[in-house]
């Protein structure tokens, strides 16, 4: 649309175009939005005419059409067309240059916990560690783990909350059941359980949701494309179904409530003698859970980086990325597709079940509420917008599409603008559809779209992306 | 008369139908241990068909296709395993392998058939050297102890892969593409992918290699560097290849044995020079008169 095809219409070509949408904006708006139906006490319809709302919109289109205009043709006129810079482009960022983001962005996610407390105190930074740190890193792991089945692998997963649940509710279950907690109590002693729950229910979880991977793996094996779309999507309905109508294990809606809280190595976070803080001579303040929390979930994340990074050196990861580039090609190489496939549902999904845990641990309640399928909307939309397949560009999503949606919190100034009944809070989904048009327009295949190569001779370069396929589901 | 003394693969009585069509109707020929064996035909004579039976890509209606890895299958032994459910069986140096009931990626893992496609199937966002590493999936597979050992980094892996990499060094080299190891097949010319794609299925160690039109597309220096390709990995691998041309240069050239389908059925088979001059290969080619067609129906003509 930008390139090449506008002509330039000049301030009254653009004023006459503007008018014409405007008076096509007064069309919809007359039977949309002018007439407002509203029972009044006496349960009458009473009819309240929206004049002025209709007026602003009609000169909201104008404007738009008017500024767009122009901008179309400041855009054509200008003499030389200055070639995108791709930014996030692997071709333009040297890989010392790269190396040192990541190195950066590492010592920075180390120090963040420490940087919140020393500018905003005690009381503010738990905001900034939980709201912020913590939730955007547990989606830069889910994105990293659906990032193996989506981006590596071409398999189009639209359940990947599914995992995410399994792993949450296996924690849950695990760790607040009684049977276990008095079989333990008696194998080992009353006190191991409580303090050790955590860590030894965590892989456990990952393990569960690597089975439910394969499970879901079976049957969708021979999919390809919206099939395999269709029924990933029912797969995460029904175990959102069953985790609402189980009631007698799962609790139905009222979810699971009282879940342990992860100890540090056995160290319960609370004020008693036994306690972290008693045992280290600290005073007891709940910051030191949250901030526990925070680099646990960075090494849970980065564990998934790094595992993924090595898997795709490995001739697994290998043959997950054939098989997003041609299926028939890997069957005719004798690479088994099936285990390749399932191999790829299952570690994608383990790593949704630690992630789920670690989400169960941190919330100390779950619900089915908070695995629906906008869950998987959102992980889904994290690794597109990355770029499939590119850790860093999942990375930057989460923390653009997270970050962003929890910055709209800290908008309160904008009720002096816009009056006090505006909560910019409600306008996320509008931001976030908004986003990703844009970014779908300026980048198709995501920020990070180049594909770097696992091994090479000479030098490595990265591969463009018009050549990279996207699998064929 | 190797295809008849050490056939390395037979195919008896193969036939596939789909729903009325029959697109390959009762045929048998082997191919020879070391030979080139070229099958030709016009358009829509089912060549590509009997390529996606042998290699599992489609399930035949009826027949038999036996892989022998020494290429002196024992008809007992043949018969034995025909009897019984197994799939394939190992006898000492030789193997016997049912391709018929075997699946496609088992074919080419285990029965070594490899195999290239009419219309290129390269991994195109992957480099030239990252899509023959690809082709020794299996080896590295077992090197890396089903991935577990391997991301330990253990060094038995790093070793594997390294010679993984000679490996492929080698063949960038054989074909001429060393100086673009790490440029994707994608953007590779036209060509280069084809030879890319021969060099891929050799890395994949294959005692036979089928290769669907490897010259199409090319222009005749290409064709010529086919043929020496194809020639040197008869000589040195000892590679079996089993090729469907068009182009008669290269069949007349390089092949030992040629195979002729017109409409599903064989109508001829034998040494280069026999199938020139066997009349049915030249009416089904060249077209001829109409009593001569009758002639040849009724035997007269030799």
């Amino acid at each position: 649309m930008a390139e090449g095809t506008h002509q330039p219409v000049g301030i009254l070509g653009a004023a006459r175009d503007a008018t014409k949408t405007a008076l096509l904006a007064l069309g919809l708006c007359i039977p949309i939005v002018l007439l407002r139906a509203e029972q009044d006490f006496s349960n009458q319809l009473m009819l309240e005419p929206r004049v002025e709302l209709t007026l602003t919109l009609v000169a909201i289109a104008f404007a738009a059409r008017f500024v767009w205009l122009l901008a179309m043709d400041w855009y054509a006129r200008r003499p030389e067309r200055v070639a995108r810079v791709p930014i996030f482009a692997g071709t333009t960022v040297s890989p010392e240059a790269a190396r040192r983001f990541a190195i950066g962005g590492l010592i920075f996610l180390f120090a963040y916990p420490m940087l919140a407390l020393a500018l905003v105190g005690q009381a503010g930074s738990i905001k900034w560690i939980d709201n912020f740190g913590i939730q955007i890193l547990i989606y830069v792991m889910l994105g990293w783990g659906l990032n193996i089945v989506v981006g590596l692998a071409g398999l189009l997963d639209l359940g990947y909350v599914a995992f995410y649940a399994v792993g949450a509710y296996s924690y849950a279950l695990l760790a607040s059941n009684d049977v276990v907690k008095d079989f333990m109590a008696e194998l080992i002693g009353p006190t191991f359980w409580p303090a050790w729950a955590f860590w030894i229910c965590l892989p456990v979880a990952g393990l569960l949701a690597a089975f439910w991977g394969i499970i879901l793996g079976f049957p969708v094996l021979r999919l390809r494309g919206d099939y395999l779309a269709i029924v990933t999507l029912a797969f995460g309905e029904i175990i959102r179904l069953v985790l609402i109508n189980w009631v007698d294990v799962t609790g139905g809606y009222a979810g699971i409530s009282g879940i342990p809280r992860p100890s540090f190595f056995g160290l319960p976070f609370n004020a008693t003698d036994t306690g972290f803080a008693a045992t280290f001579g600290l005073e007891f303040t709940p910051l030191y859970r949250t901030i526990f929390l925070f680099y646990l979930i960075l090494m849970l994340a980065l564990l998934t980086n790094i595992v993924t990074i090595r898997l795709r050196r490995l001739p697994v990861g290998r043959a997950w990325e054939a098989l997003r580039e041609d299926e028939i090609a890997c069957r005719s190489l004798g690479i088994n597709t099936t285990n390749t496939k399932l191999t790829a549902f299952a570690i994608g999904a383990g790593f949704g079940g630690f992630a789920g845990a670690f989400f169960a641990a941190r919330q100390n309640f779950i619900s089915p509420e908070s695995f629906t399928f906008l869950e998987s909307a959102v992980i889904l939309a994290i690794v597109v917008l990355g770029g499939m397949g590119s850790q860093i560009g999942v990375a930057i999503a989460a923390i653009a599409m997270i970050g962003g949606t929890e910055i709209l919190r800290e908008l309160d100034w904008l009720k002096h603008i816009f009056g006090a009944g505006f909560d910019p809070t409600q306008y996320r989904m509008l931001l976030f559809g908004l986003a990703m048009v844009i970014i779908m327009i300026w980048r198709p295949r995501g920020l990070i779209a180049n594909r770097q190569p696992t091994l090479f001779l000479t030098s490595r370069r990265a591969i463009s992306a018009d050549l990279v396929k996207e699998g064929h589901g | 008369m190797h295809w008849e003394t050490a056939p390395l693969l037979e195919v008896e009585h193969l036939t596939m139908r789909f729903g009325g069509l029959v697109a390959v109707n009762d045929v048998t020929f082997g191919a020879g241990r070391g030979d080139i064996t070229a099958i030709i035909g016009p358009n829509g004579a089912g060549k590509t068909t009997v390529f996606n039976c042998i290699t599992g890509f489609y399930k035949p209606t009826s027949g038999r296709m036996v892989m022998s890895h020494t290429g002196n299958a024992i008809s007992d032994d043949v018969a034995v395993l025909t009897r019984s459910d197994a799939r394939y069986m190992r006898r000492g140096e030789n193997a016997l392998f049912l391709l018929e009931r075997m699946p496609d990626f088992e074919i080419a893992a285990k029965a070594r058939v490899a195999r290239t496609f009419q219309n290129i199937r390269l991994f195109s966002g992957m480099t030239a050297l990252e899509n023959l590493i690809v082709a020794q999936h299996n080896t590295l597979m077992d090197a890396s102890g089903w991935t577990v050992l391997g991301l330990i980094g253990l060094p038995r892996y790093a070793r594997a892969e390294q010679a993984a990499i000679e490996r492929a060094r080698y063949w960038l080299d054989l074909i001429g593409l060393t100086s673009r190891a790490d440029d994707s097949a994608g953007s590779l010319p036209y060509g280069d992918q084809r030879r890319l794609e021969i060099a891929r299925a050799m890395c994949s160690d294959p005692l036979i290699l089928c290769l669907d039109e490897p010259a199409a597309g090319l222009n005749a220096r290409e064709s010529g560097e086919l043929n020496k390709l194809l020639k040197t990995i008869q000589r040195e691998h000892g590679t079996s290849i089993l090729l469907i041309e068009h182009d008669m240069s290269v069949v007349m050239e390089i092949s030992d044995h040629v195979i002729v389908l017109e409409y599903g059925i064989k109508i001829s088979d034998g040494t280069p020079e026999y199938v020139r001059n066997d009349p049915k290969v030249v009416a089904a080619y060249l077209g001829v008169e109409d009593d001569e067609v009758a002639a040849v129906e009724k035997g007269e003509l030799p």
